[in-house]
């Protein structure tokens, strides 16, 4: 490694390190309470004090299972159609190395980006971030050009082509929009974790953690900081909210 | 001067014509102003969060600013929102707002010529997860109540 590369990482170090004292506040002599995040209540919105994120362990995602997509197509009235014009919010991708012939088996869903290239493209405003970082699409302002569809290098949105009845009254979802991954936004907002990620547990695989990534005491910020993660595609440094074991 | 008296007697006969017809038209005007208001099923609930006269002409507007600020802030009180609507207005008969022309909101539409097109995207029956229950603050099994336990 070289010199200015050391110096860099020293600095930022440095840097954790003052930030860690500056975000904890001394409650007594060695204890440390750092500002845990409350449930909140209804007319409090989504706020930037929280960035929900999710690890994928794919070491330990069964190979063959696919409950986090059958959970997904049920909570979020989705046929499960793999179509070319079926709408799919979270896929099971098989990944093989071709010198080793090793396959791994690993969800792909929207990867909540920091950066959102289809926030950056979407010409009305309808492709959105929340201030606690889940990605949406406002439909009311959706048009349906598809440019956040191009955008996406984790192909992770879809357009519905047809019109659609019977939807769940809380996953609004219509002809004419693009859609994708919204965390179970209406699930998070009342406390609980997405369905994937629940159905990934009662399955018993855990592979996917899900949680706050601005609070260090967090499950997910806990495993982020033992163990080695990485982004897809990190080399387009959007700063995912989604990140991988494993792979 | 033939010419004029026999145009003058055609002009005569239109009038006539005319004015005939206008009686004969008149009472099915009176009829389209005698349209009788939709009857409307009683909510489930008490009463409406406001006043039925402001509702009538502003629900509009304040279902347009209650869905910026739940999908764009993650803002959920019910106070406003189409799910509650929904939950109280669904019809005995049908289950739903909008699945025949007596329910809630097809009703007053049809009537007054409006064409919203917002059952393309929302649920027209309420779901399995009651506003109601919503508006209670939920202890989140993600982010614990109390710090001290950690």
């Amino acid at each position: 490694m070289s010199d200015s590369m050391n110096s860099k990482l020293e600095d930022r170090r440095h840097f954790l390190k003052t930030s860690a004292v500056v975000a904890g506040v001394t409650l007594g002599p060695g204890v440390l309470f750092f500002g845990v995040a409350q449930s909140r209540a209804p007319e409090e919105g989504a706020s930037s004090n929280q960035r929900w994120g999710m690890l994928i362990d794919t070491t330990k995602c069964g190979d063959g299972c696919s409950d986090c997509v059958t959970a997904c197509n049920t909570e979020n009235g989705l046929t499960g159609h793999t179509g070319p014009q079926d709408s799919q919010w979270i896929r099971k991708v098989d990944i093989k190395d071709l010198r080793t012939g090793y396959v791994q088996s690993l969800p792909m869903l929207c990867q909540h980006c920091e950066n959102a290239p289809c926030v950056d493209v979407c010409p009305t405003g309808a492709s959105m971030k929340r201030a606690d970082g889940i990605v949406l699409v406002d439909r009311h302002s959706c048009i349906g050009c598809r440019y956040c569809m191009m955008a996406c290098p984790y192909k992770a949105r879809s357009f519905v082509h047809e019109p659609l009845t019977d939807q769940n009254p809380e996953v609004p979802r219509g002809k004419g929009c693009v859609e994708s991954c919204t965390f179970c936004v209406q699930r998070v907002d009342r406390g609980d974790k997405p369905a994937c990620v629940e159905a990934c547990d009662t399955k018993g695989h855990k592979a996917m953690l899900f949680g706050d990534l601005k609070d260090p005491e967090s499950e997910v910020s806990k495993a982020l900081k033992s163990s080695d993660s990485v982004e897809v595609r990190a080399d387009l440094a959007l700063h995912t909210g989604v990140r991988y074991q494993g792979i | 001067m033939a010419r004029l008296a026999s145009y003058l007697r055609a002009g005569l006969r239109l009038a006539v014509l005319l004015g005939v017809t206008a009686l004969m038209a008149a009472p099915s005007f009176e009829a389209a102003a005698g349209v009788e208001l939709p009857k409307l099923e009683k909510g489930k609930g008490e009463k409406c969060v406001e006043d039925t006269a402001f509702m009538r002409r502003n629900h509009m507007e304040l279902l347009k600013h209650h869905r910026n600020e739940t999908l764009r802030q993650g803002i959920r009180t019910t106070k406003h929102s189409l799910k509650a609507c929904v939950e109280c207005h669904a019809s005995g008969k049908t289950g739903s707002v909008a699945s025949s022309k007596e329910d809630f909101c097809v009703a007053c539409h049809s009537y007054a010529g409006a064409k919203p097109d917002c059952w393309d995207c929302h649920a027209t029956k309420p779901g399995k997860h009651s506003v109601r229950q919503a508006a209670q603050p939920a202890v989140s099994p993600l982010m614990p109540s109390s710090g001290g336990r950690q």
